[in-house]
Order: C-alpha cells, then sequence, then structure tokens
C-alpha cells in the first residue's frame, strides 16, 4: 500500500509502556513535579535530621537570652518561648509529620486494601458483612473516632498514627471493593480460575494490580489529609507530647503567645500548608497522569 | 420512596448498636476512669470503692452496656458521671451551637463555591480557572484550625473587627468561626462544583438547548447545572457530616460551646455516658442528613425517583 | 417565483486544533439548498459530516474546533457575523437540528414537554402555560399522547425520544431542518416510521432539509439532490438523478458497490479497499488515491480537480482531466 509516510508522531506515542507512560505524562506535569520535588527535600530533611540538627541542643535545649525573638537574620522563623529557633524546630518537625502521614496511610492501606479486595472478590454473605461493619465504623465522624482512640491508647506519635490510620481504613476498603467490583467478572479472571488458580493469588496477581489506579491516587491524597488530621489532634493535645517539635503541637504552643508573637502561629501553619499541598500536587498529578482522558476534558 | 426512606431508618439501629458497644469497650480499655478524675485529693482506697460502686463502675462491661442499652430503648442516655446532668439535655444544649455554626458555614462555602466552580468549568483552562483551582488547592491544604488562628491574630487581634471567642456578640461572632470551619469545605466543594460540570458540558444535550436557541447563560445555569448537582449535593451533605462531629478544633480555637467541646472534655474526664451518648447522638444525625441528602437527590433526578421506588419494594 | 436560496455555504473549513494534532474535518464545501428542497449528505462515519451541519448552526464546540474560513448564510442570515443574540434567535427559528445519538440528546432532568415548550417560549415569547399547551399538540403531531408532556426522557423508548427531538426541531417551523443520522440509533423497525413521519412533517411545513447519513436507500427515497462527502470535502455533488444513474466518482460507485444489489443478487459484494485517511495527516494529492482502484501516479502527488457535467453535477477527480476516461459503473449505466 502506498499510504504517506508522515506518522512518525503516531509511532512514538505508542512505543512506551503503560508505567513509562504514565512517568512521561508525570513528569510533563510541572506543578506535579513542584510537589514531588517539596516531598523529597522534606524527606531528606526527615531522614537526616539527627545529621544536620543537634537535638540536645537545638530542639529541647532552652536558652532565656534569646526567647521570643521577632524573626531576624539569625533567627528567620523568630525564636520560641524557650529561646528555641523555630526554622530549625521546625525543619526537624517535618520526620514527625511525614512519617504519621506515611505510617497512618500504610495501616489504612493493608487493612483497607485488604477487606476491600475480599468484599469485593467473594461478594455474598462476606462482602455484606464487610461493608455493613464499614458503614456503621464509618457512620462516625472520623475526628470523634480518632478522639476516642488517642484517648484509650494515650497520647503518643505511634499512637496518633494508629489512630488516624484507623479512621482512614473505611475510605480504603470502599475505594478497593469498588475498582474490584470493575474487574471482577473480567475474561482473564475467568482464565485464572479455570486453570485452578487459588483465590489468594488471583486476587494478588491478578485483580489488585488492574484496580492500583484509584489506591494510588488515594494514598497521595491520603497521606495530605492524615497530616492535617495528625496536627489537628496535636494541636487539641492528643498528639506528640512536648517537647517534641511536631507541627500541630508547635501551634498549640505557639496560641498562649498569639496575641504578641503571632509568628510562632504564622509559620508551622504555613509549613503544614506547604507539606500538604506538595502531596495534593503530586496526587492531583498522579490522576491526571493515570487517567488521561479526564484531562484532555 | 417512603418504603426507601423507612428502610434506610431502619438501618441506623445497627448503628446505633455497633457505635455504642464500640465506644463503651474503647471507654472502658482507656487507662484510668472517671472515679480518677473525681476522686478528692487524698481520698482514700474506700472512698475511692465508694465512689466507683456509686458510677455502678464495680460491675463488668456487659452488665454496664446492659444496663446502658436498658436505658436507650426507654428514650434515656443515661446520666453524666461528673455533672450529675441528664446526658440528652447536655447535648442538646450543646447541638444548636455546634449547628450554627455547621449552618453559617456551609452557607459560606455553597456561596462562594458554586460559583467559583462553575466560572473554572465553563472558562476551563483559562487563567481564571486556574486562579480558583490554586486557591482551592490552598484551601484543602490548609489545616482549618489555623485558618481560625489567623483570623483572631489578624482580623480580631489586629484590626479588632470580630470578636476573638465566645458567642456573646451574635452574628458578628459567628463569622470568623464560620470561615474557618468553611475553609476547606469551600475548596472541596469548588473542586466538585468544576468536576462535575466539566463532566456535563460535553454532553449532547447541552447542543440540543444550543440548537433550540437557548442562550449560554441558561444553558449553564439551568440545563447543565441541574445535572452536575447530584455530585455537588453528595460532597455537601458528606463534608457537612464531617463538620458535625469535626467542629472540635474550630470550637476550641473560639472557645466556641459546641458537641464537639463536650465531646472531647467528657473523653478526658473519662465519663462514658456522655461519650456514648454524645457520639451516639452525632451519629444519628449524620445518618439522618446523609439520607436527607439521598431523597435529595431524587428532587433533582427524575431517574433516581424511579429506582428509589423499585428499591423500596424490592 | 424565484427560487428562494434557503442555505447558502461558500467554502467552508473547520479544523479541531487539538494540543498533540490538527484534524482536518471539513476542508472547503460549498452547499446550496432551495426552499422546500431536501439535500442527502452521504458519506462514511468521520468524513466531516456532522461537523459541516454542527458549523451551519455555529455550533461547532470552540475549542477545539475553529471555522477558518467560509462564509455561511441561512435564510438571509451571515452567520459568521451575527451577534451571539441573534444567534440564539436563528437558532430553532431558522434553522433547527435533529441530532444522532437520541438516548443522549434530551436533558435527563427535565420533562419532554419543557424541553418543546422551552423552544416556544424563546422563540414566540409566550407564557408557560400556552407553551406547555403548544408542546402537548406537538407531541401529539409527532404521534405521541399529548398527556405524556410531564414524562421525563428515561420513561420513553429511543424510538419516541427521537420523535420528541424531531418535536423539538419543528416547534416553530424553521425555514432549514438538518438531520444528522435520525435513524442511526434505532432499530430497523422503528427507522422507517421515523423517515416516514419527517417526510410528512417536512411535507406540511414546507421545510428545506439536509438529511445526513450513510445509507444511500434513505437518500434515494427522501432527497431530490446529494453531496457525497470523503476527507472533508464533497466528491461529488448533483442531483439525485446526477449521482445515483450518472455516477462519476469512483468513490461513490464504491459505495454502491458495497451494497447489496436488488437487481442483480447473485452479484458479490465489493466492499471499498482500506479506510478513510486519518483525519490530522491528510495526504497531499487526492485523499480517496490509496483505496482508488483508477488511481495514477499523479493523483497521490496533486490535489484533485473540479469538473463539471451538465448544470448541477459536480465532481472532484482528476481522472476526468482526460476526456475519454469513465468508472465502470457509468459503462453499465450509459
Amino acid at each position: 500500500m502506498n499510504m504517506p509516510v508522515n506518522k512518525t508522531t503516531k509511532q512514538r506515542k505508542k512505543r512506551r509502556g503503560r508505567t513509562g507512560d504514565v512517568l512521561h505524562r508525570l513528569s510533563k506535569n510541572k506543578v506535579a513535579m513542584l510537589g514531588l520535588f517539596i516531598i523529597l527535600v522534606l524527606v531528606f530533611i526527615s531522614v537526616f535530621a539527627d545529621v544536620l540538627f543537634d537535638y540536645e541542643a537545638q530542639i529541647i535545649a532552652t536558652n532565656v537570652p534569646e526567647r521570643l525573638m521577632a524573626p531576624c537574620w539569625e533567627h528567620p522563623f523568630g525564636t520560641d518561648d524557650m529561646g528555641r529557633d523555630m526554622l530549625v524546630r521546625i525543619l526537624y518537625g517535618a520526620r514527625y509529620s511525614l512519617a504519621i502521614g506515611a505510617v497512618a496511610v500504610l495501616i489504612a492501606l493493608v487493612f483497607g486494601v485488604v477487606l476491600g479486595a475480599i468484599a469485593g472478590y467473594y461478594g455474598g454473605i462476606v462482602e455484606e458483612v464487610i461493608m455493613r461493619c464499614t458503614d456503621i465504623f464509618a457512620s462516625v465522624p472520623y475526628m470523634l473516632m480518632a478522639i476516642v482512640i488517642v484517648s484509650v491508647l494515650g497520647s503518643s506519635a505511634v499512637n496518633l498514627m494508629i489512630a488516624v490510620g484507623v479512621t482512614s481504613i473505611p475510605g480504603f476498603v470502599r475505594i478497593t471493593r469498588a475498582s474490584v467490583l470493575t474487574v471482577r467478572n473480567q475474561e482473564y479472571l475467568e482464565a485464572a480460575r479455570a486453570i485452578g488458580r487459588p483465590n489468594v493469588s488471583i486476587i494478588f496477581r491478578h485483580v489488585l494490580p488492574n484496580c492500583l489506579s484509584p489506591i494510588i491516587v488515594q494514598v497521595t491524597l491520603r497521606i495530605a489529609s492524615a497530616i492535617i488530621s495528625a496536627s489537628g489532634l496535636s494541636f487539641l493535645g492528643l498528639g506528640v507530647p512536648k517537647p517534641s517539635p511536631e507541627w500541630g503541637s508547635l501551634l498549640s504552643a505557639g496560641r498562649g503567645f498569639m496575641r504578641d508573637y503571632g509568628y510562632l502561629t504564622l509559620f508551622p501553619g504555613l509549613t503544614i500548608m506547604i507539606t500538604v499541598l506538595a502531596f495534593n500536587l503530586l496526587g492531583d498529578g498522579l490522576r491526571d497522569a493515570l487517567d488521561p482522558k479526564l484531562k484532555k476534558r | 420512596m417512603y418504603q426507601y426512606a423507612l428502610k434506610r431508618l431502619a438501618m441506623i439501629i445497627p448503628v446505633i448498636l455497633g457505635v455504642s458497644l464500640m465506644i463503651f469497650i474503647a471507654m472502658d480499655l482507656a487507662p484510668g476512669t472517671a472515679v480518677d478524675y473525681l476522686a478528692p485529693e487524698g481520698a482514700t482506697e474506700e472512698d475511692l470503692m465508694m465512689l466507683e460502686h456509686q458510677l455502678g463502675l464495680d460491675q463488668p462491661l456487659l452488665v454496664r452496656y446492659a444496663n446502658y442499652m436498658t436505658d436507650l430503648v426507654r428514650g434515656s442516655l443515661g446520666t453524666s458521671y461528673v455533672s450529675h446532668r441528664d446526658v440528652m439535655a447536655t447535648y442538646l444544649n450543646a447541638l444548636p451551637n455546634t449547628l450554627a455554626l455547621a449552618a453559617a458555614s456551609i452557607l459560606v462555602a455553597i456561596g462562594i463555591s458554586l460559583p467559583l466552580g462553575m466560572i473554572s468549568a465553563v472558562h476551563n483552562g483559562s487563567i481564571r480557572d486556574n486562579l480558583a483551582m490554586v486557591f482551592a488547592l490552598l484551601g484543602l491544604s490548609m489545616p482549618n484550625f489555623w485558618v481560625g488562628l489567623l483570623l483572631i491574630i489578624y482580623l480580631s487581634n489586629g484590626l479588632g473587627w470580630f470578636p476573638s471567642g465566645g458567642f456573646d456578640d451574635g452574628l458578628r461572632s459567628l463569622i470568623l468561626p464560620a470561615i474557618t470551619a468553611g475553609t476547606g469545605f469551600t475548596a472541596t466543594i469548588t473542586r466538585t462544583t468544576r468536576s462535575s460540570m466539566l463532566d456535563v458540558l460535553g454532553q449532547d444535550y447541552l447542543r440540543t438547548a444550543r440548537a433550540k436557541g437557548v442562550n449560554e447563560r441558561t444553558v449553564i445555569r439551568k440545563h447543565a447545572l441541574k445535572n452536575a448537582l447530584i455530585p455537588i449535593i453528595t460532597i455537601s451533605g458528606t463534608q457537612l457530616g464531617a463538620m458535625l462531629g469535626g467542629s472540635v478544633l474550630t470550637e476550641t480555637v473560639f472557645s466556641w460551646p459546641g458537641i464537639g467541646r463536650l465531646i472531647v472534655d467528657s473523653v478526658n474526664s473519662r465519663d462514658t455516658p456522655m461519650v456514648t451518648g454524645s457520639i451516639v447522638m452525632t451519629t444519628i444525625i449524620v445518618s439522618l442528613l446523609l439520607l436527607a441528602v439521598d431523597l435529595l437527590y431524587a428532587v433533582v433526578d427524575p431517574r433516581l425517583r424511579a429506582r428509589y421506588a423499585s428499591k423500596g419494594k424490592g | 417565483m424565484k427560487e428562494e436560496l434557503i442555505l447558502d455555504v461558500k467554502d467552508l473549513v473547520v479544523h479541531y486544533e487539538l494540543e498533540e494534532e490538527t484534524v482536518y474535518a471539513v476542508n472547503g464545501i460549498d452547499l446550496q439548498l432551495r426552499r422546500g428542497e431536501t439535500l442527502g449528505l452521504v458519506g462514511e462515519t468521520g468524513a466531516g459530516k456532522t461537523t459541516a451541519a454542527l458549523a451551519i448552526l455555529r455550533l461547532v464546540p470552540d475549542p477545539p474546533g475553529v471555522v477558518k474560513s467560509g462564509t455561511i448564510t441561512v435564510a438571509g442570515h451571515d452567520m459568521m457575523s451575527v451577534s451571539a443574540k441573534e444567534l440564539e434567535e436563528i437558532r430553532g427559528k431558522d434553522v433547527s437540528m435533529i441530532f444522532q445519538y437520541p438516548m443522549t440528546s434530551l436533558n435527563p432532568v427535565f420533562t419532554v414537554g419543557e424541553q418543546i415548550a422551552e423552544s416556544v417560549m424563546i422563540h414566540e415569547h409566550t407564557a408557560k402555560e400556552a407553551a406547555m399547551e403548544r408542546a402537548k399538540e406537538m407531541l401529539e403531531l409527532v404521534g405521541i399522547p399529548g398527556s405524556r408532556a410531564n414524562e421525563y426522557p428515561h420513561q420513553f423508548s429511543g424510538g419516541m425520544k427521537q420523535r420528541v427531538i424531531i418535536a423539538i426541531a419543528l416547534t416553530c417551523n424553521p425555514k432549514l431542518l438538518i438531520a444528522d443520522e435520525p435513524t442511526t440509533a434505532l432499530d430497523v423497525t422503528i427507522q422507517a416510521q421515523v423517515l416516514e413521519l419527517m417526510a410528512a412533517l417536512r411535507k406540511q411545513y414546507g421545510s428545506s432539509m439536509i438529511m445526513i447519513t450513510h445509507d444511500l436507500g434513505i437518500v434515494a427515497e427522501s432527497c431530490d439532490a446529494v453531496a457525497v462527502m470523503y476527507a472533508g470535502r464533497i466528491i461529488e455533488y448533483g442531483t439525485l438523478e446526477d449521482v445515483f444513474n450518472r455516477t462519476r466518482h469512483p468513490y461513490t460507485e464504491g459505495l454502491f458497490n458495497s451494497l447489496p444489489n436488488i437487481r442483480d443478487r447473485a452479484r458479490a459484494l465489493k466492499p471499498i479497499k482500506g479506510q478513510m485517511p486519518d483525519p490530522s495527516v491528510l495526504p497531499e494529492g487526492c485523499a480517496f488515491a490509496p483505496r482508488c482502484p483508477y488511481a495514477t501516479e499523479r493523483c497521490t502527488q496533486m490535489p484533485p480537480q473540479e469538473h463539471r457535467f451538465g448544470g448541477t453535477h459536480r465532481v472532484l477527480c482528476s481522472a476526468y482531466d482526460d476526456p475519454a476516461f469513465h468508472i465502470e459503473r457509468g459503462r453499465q449505466n450509459g
């Protein structure tokens, strides 16, 4: 056939695999890349916080002569009522927020995905029981639930993770179930069942990989909301105990000096905002990259 | 339709059972009891035992739960361990404050987000759209209580425009809390409105409307919006529900005596009847709210009206 | 009486300018339609028929659609220069359109009566009650009991939805009616009913009509003139007689050959080989050349030339540069 050879652009589009395609689209999304960059910087600071800063001398020591200094060259974010540099404390605090966000979502992910996959894959009475329990659990407003859980377990970083994580489970159960339902009756599952694969293997090898997109997006966006929830609980005094510079506790401490030292409230909140924003940007970018149809409209 | 509503109402009963049992067990597992909170300084072992007996805390968990449920069936949520007042009365006393806050914040939120989301969708990709989306994303990324703190620092302490807390000042004292609680709200509804409108804007029936000479404003505000409403109503409903339970932070920041504060204080004093009663009541209210949202769908969408009718029978 | 031109389209070019590519949907078409006349616009899916029709109502979605050039005159209105307000008055009154997908073309949250009445209220400035009465009459006219005016689209079958859409389009007695494959999405048994209804109503109202279709049978039954589109251009245009009995273009011939012939049932069907070119990468020469059994080297290099036969028959094919050229069908039909 003498078709025109003017087709190079079309052929180029086809060559990457699906994952490559997604990553390519994501990497072209500048805002999402900015989000990823901020997250990577925060992760770096968190991992090397003890190398970068001296916990004893900079984070928990008191330095009365320099207390409550307004932002200046030496202390860009000012100092708190103990004379500690706020910038250093905030940067150090990144590790709490990130860890709480990540672990909480990990807890929700593991329980939520397993329960959701079981409900969606088996259907029937199993699904009914799991989904009704999820409904009951989710009908308690999550903030109240988290407050009760932290009170029961006591205030600590780990318990904060558990509280935020447990309250995020229903979201993952529902999303996983919904996407499992969409692939449950596809032919390749019939094929896998026909050759006698065990159910567990079918779920993990064939069902879940095809439900990944919404779950990945959900993970990113949930980390964002987990960080906000955790900072709220800490603000109520239900989180990481002092003197650890968790961002919510910094806000709680700053509240006492709100009238005259507003910067103690401004900067920790701004940091939370930027961190959460970064995760939201990445999450939105991932969603667009995973489902290019949505973006085009 | 009525059958569907009744069915949904019946579903609230297992929710009440499940939630109350869950909270009861949780409060029992929590370290310390109301006795530790109530006992005066230097109380003897005997005094503590007395107090424990008075509150009925010496009985096993299941007996206490059974007693609680018996009371509940009779319509009583019990008496507070701490204030010795009726739980229901105390709760109903605090509820209007939270409801006022929730109502004000959802009004603020919908008033801003509906037009913003629609403009954003209609001018998809324009500078206006991008600006609106940046604002929405920022609103979504800010902890609400921090917004409240900033408002107090700059608008009430700084400029003295609004009171920084309490609610003695009538409507003026409601404004800052409403904005605080409404920030995340506004952001979420704006994003939902935009994406829902984008879904609808490409539909064939809008072309039909344009082809018969309907002007563009009416196409958007009547033909498109009514179809885009369902996701917007859903998200508004769930947000309002989350707000009723999550108002505790705003209430703390503005010393607003609502149910959020009530519950946190009761949790801290291990006042099990107060905690259980308040959470059960809040859960019921939220469930009713979600049911109302569901029924509202039917008003908006005739197709769902038909589906509810058949579901009710089945 | 001089024959009045209801529609006059000249050199219409419409592109869809997407991020990654430009789709050349309509590439310079001319159409004329007199009062009471019916034109069949024929072609495969993707030939640009719907885009051309939407352009006449200025309904091409923008972005990404752009009318690059051309003039469109509908009942004396210059559609390219009228204001938005005038456009709203023209749409539905001077020209209306029946769409291809009845299932999605009605707004699901309004009753069918409201949707018909809206048109009346816009163009005749009547009150709601009077408009609803008119809506009921229109429903009766298309064969639906007026009492069903308060029902919603989901309560109707596909064929009935299309009747409702026809009612909406005809409510204000338009001078030009564009029907975009009005029966493609319907069951075969319903198709004939809807076509019959349209023909009857068109006669009653005296509207001119463009019937967009890929079904030559429908064209033979209902049209006075035929325009065959391929890759955004009209490649053969003439009266029904011209195009059906004195077919000139190899593509039109291909269309006929791929249909069963009632007079010669033993003849094997000959589908046209290959596919229409991707409208985002049109070839330099004739767009049909890669599939054309008569194509020469020159056809793939040079844009096709227009040739006229008689007063009404236009063919876009360079083969007729050679006066001796004729297609096979031409030999059979004389």
